[in-house]
């Protein structure tokens, strides 16, 4: 059933492809040598090309239904860039307004996204990134008491948007599943997704790839006031992975090149991770079957330069850039 | 045993400016008193003693290799001969 009565309503139900080419490394093609397969879940098939469609409505709906979002209410909310479209575009057929607080050093497509879905943008800090977003969104929030802050980093429908969504629908069309690979950002897609595998399927190995970005990014904050999200519960991750803007470009090249899908520079990151997994399985000598997060797709950022020229020239470009 | 740590901006005071310092060690607890030796006061940076032992300071993530070694060991995270650490401020990142 591919037909839906509105837009907002046709989020999630995203296709799982299978990667022969990028798993065909791990595979010695011997009689009873083990098979590993990588798997990509498209979440650039939403209706605004991210994953953050899931838990921008999820989040809405439940204000919604507490009584908290009204119609003509304003929305503030810090993101970089994807949950804000999620938001904007929901935002637009529902009847609210928008604001976002977003550090000036992400990609300027977002930013034109942002603008066409009617959404009114504050720039906050390059320097200290996603944490910087956060600081300035809460300072407005309490200036204005009447506008709704959904707050990504800790709301339970983010997480939960994933335990009823992402998560069920992976396991429904690779039951033989072993790994679950997801960037860690919010934190929501790993804890929402990892809940429904502890139940579903506890031994399921869950791996998080969070983005190193360059110095700039982590600033000269003080090591004490330094940001975690409210979601987040490390006893629902197995591995935690830092991949820098080297290995994300790269293997966000080989997605291309081997695959034929274009997705965003974070989706990079991830599937280094996942590869890792993969090798880790071949020289235990276990079968596997890995699926990981294609976030987004690469179209918003073009202009970050990652795409063209060598690996070195797009390592330099994104230095300083919120590239995930 | 050489391994090479990775300073962020904030604890370069530590380190004379150094962006990489070298540090020995079979674990992650070794190498940072071998940090604080050559570094002193690093150390009160990147942990603390709540009460039940030493840990990892709650702002500071630590890698050996790109793995966060909280779940690998913490503390106790074994360390091989060329093998990176990387310590940095927890902030919030990916595509939010």
């Amino acid at each position: 059933m591919v037909r839906y009565d509105s837009l907002i309503t046709s989020v999630g139900n995203t296709p799982l492809v299978g990667l022969p080419r990028l798993s065909a490394p791990f595979n010695t093609g011997a009689e009873g040598a083990p098979e590993i397969r990588i798997w990509a879940k498209l979440e650039d098939r939403n209706p605004t090309g991210s994953i953050k469609d899931r838990p921008a409505l999820k989040m809405i709906e439940v204000a919604e239904k507490e009584g908290l979002l009204r119609p003509g209410c304003t929305i503030l909310e810090p993101t970089s860039g994807n949950t804000g479209i999620s938001i904007a575009m929901a935002a637009k057929l529902k009847g609210y307004r928008t604001v976002f607080v977003m550090p000036e050093n992400t990609s300027e497509e977002r930013r034109q996204i942002l603008c066409m879905w009617g959404a009114e943008i504050v720039s906050s800090p390059a320097a200290g990134g996603s944490n910087e977003a956060v600081r300035v969104a809460k300072q407005i929030a309490a200036e204005h008491p009447d506008w709704v802050m959904l707050y990504q980093y800790g709301n339970a429908a983010n997480a939960l948007a994933h335990e009823e969504g992402t998560g069920p629908e992976i396991l429904a069309d690779l039951p033989s599943i072993t790994h679950f690979v997801a960037g860690l950002g919010t934190t929501g897609t790993l804890m929402g997704v990892s809940r429904f595998f502890r139940g579903a399927k506890p031994d399921v190995t869950i791996v998080a790839a969070e983005p190193r970005y360059g110095e700039l990014v982590y600033g000269l904050r003080n090591l004490d006031e330094g940001f975690v999200p409210e979601l987040y519960d490390a006893e629902l991750i197995d591995s935690r992975f830092s991949v820098g803007p080297r290995d994300a470009v790269r293997r966000v090249r080989e997605l291309l090149d081997l695959e034929g899908i274009f997705a965003g520079i974070s989706t990079g990151a991830i599937l280094h991770a996942a590869l890792g997994q993969a090798a880790k399985a071949m020289k235990a000598g276990e079968s596997a079957d890995i699926a990981f997060v294609v976030c987004d797709g690469g179209w918003k950022y073009l202009s970050t330069g990652a795409y063209e020229g060598t690996v070195d020239d797009a390592e330099e470009r994104l230095e300083g850039q919120l590239w995930a | 045993m050489a391994i090479e740590v990775r300073i962020p901006t904030i604890l370069r005071t530590y380190t004379g400016g150094e962006k990489a310092v070298s540090a020995e060690g079979a674990n992650l607890s070794a190498a940072i008193d071998s940090l604080e030796a050559n570094h002193p006061g690093i150390k009160d940076r990147l942990v603390e003693d709540k009460g039940a032992g030493i840990e990892l300071r709650r702002f500071v993530n630590v890698y050996i290799n790109d793995e966060d070694v909280r779940f690998i060991g913490s503390l106790d995270a074994e360390l091989s001969d060329g093998d990176q650490i990387v310590i940095l401020p927890a902030v919030a990142g990916g595509a939010a």
